[in-house]
């Protein structure tokens, strides 16, 4: 199981890699809202995530609403997936983490 | 060419048919998945003429499940997926003051749900791979909207539709989606007509005569095809020069 810093630093680099950001992963801040005025995703760059996501480290976003909980920010993606790697921690998404 | 994979629903029908053997004949790489149902017999054949790249999957399209599994089947075996022709469909038709709500609902769940359903399936793979190709079949009942087919009519205007808006959501991913509206082609659909009918209709053609399951088949492969690439949220129809 990784610590949640590093786990940090792994979704800033999904982020810039699968969406092509023209910024330094280390530039986006734990709590910089990813849509709107912060990072300035749309809903394309949601779908990526959502499907990223799932490959990397086997977080299923099911729908719009979990969506907009879960990619608000680093720091929301990534207790989405702390969360969902202990209560599964047998899928293969979890072992994906590690 | 390089290699592909490719899905076709509807794999046993007369087009579905043309379709898997255009791809196959393609190029010697290609991967052909022929999705069935009801009916498998077509395909089996097929698929045992190219026992090394064409597989047959059993798939009912309204059930948004049996896509899930269709697709990580394919994903295991042949780790990926570049096309999906979404070619399954129905008729039942009637004029809409005597049509049963099932007939209605039947056709609007296979050649509109399972539309949807497949386009969701693939995404994903087609996402993480950065790029696919989607190839739905409408039907040029989308844009004449016949009397006596208000469900299938509008369930293929459904298709152009999702295929236009789907287009412009995932342009940017590399994903491209079209449709191909065929009017009068010679497949099971037609076998209803007597000769009379036949002539009739064929008369009203601007061709004067129907189209063939390989002339649709060739247009699907070319919406397929890399030197496509820039067309996506199209409908094209091929129908001798009705419209």
């Amino acid at each position: 199981m990784q610590n949640t810093n590093e786990l940090k630093t792994r979704v800033r680099q999904l982020l810039v890699d699968n969406l092509m950001l023209q910024v330094n992963p280390e530039e986006i801040a734990d709590d910089l809202p990813l849509f709107g005025d912060g990072l300035g995703l749309d809903s394309v760059d949601a779908l990526q995530l959502v499907v990223a996501l799932d490959k990397t480290f086997g977080l299923k976003i099911q729908d719009a609403a979990m969506a907009k909980d879960i990619l608000k920010s680093i720091n929301s993606i990534v207790t989405a997936i702390e969360q969902n790697s202990q209560s599964k921690p047998q899928s293969p998404g979890a072992a994906a983490v590690n | 060419m390089s290699s592909r994979v490719i899905l076709i629903t509807g794999a046993n029908g007369d087009l579905g048919h043309a379709i898997g053997e255009a791809f196959l004949g393609e190029a010697p790489t290609n991967i052909v998945w022929l999705a069935v149902h009801r009916r498998r017999e077509r395909a089996d054949n097929l698929a045992g003429e190219f026992p090394d790249r064409c597989r047959v999957v059993f798939l009912d399209v309204r059930e948004p499940q049996a896509w899930k599994q269709a697709v990580e089947q394919i994903a295991k075996t042949d780790l990926r997926l570049d096309v999906l022709v979404n070619n399954a469909g129905i008729h039942n038709d009637s004029l809409l003051g005597m049509m049963k709500p099932e007939a209605w609902r039947d056709v609007i769940a296979v050649n509109l749900d399972g539309v949807f359903h497949g386009c969701q399936a693939v995404l994903p793979s087609m996402i993480s791979q950065r790029g696919g190709r989607i190839i739905n079949i409408a039907s040029l009942s989308a844009l004449l909207a016949p009397a006596g087919q208000t469900n299938y009519a509008a369930a293929k205007a459904g298709v152009v539709a999702l295929t236009q808006s789907l287009a412009k959501e995932v342009a940017r991913l590399g994903v491209t989606v079209n449709a191909i509206c065929p009017g009068y082609v010679e497949t099971e659909a037609l076998s209803t007509m007597d000769e009379a009918e036949r002539q009739r209709v064929q008369a009203t053609i601007p061709m004067r005569r129907f189209g063939r399951p390989e002339e649709v088949a060739a247009a699907v492969r070319f919406l397929a095809c890399p030197e496509a690439g820039y067309i996506t949220g199209s409908a094209l129809k091929i129908d001798g020069g009705i419209f």
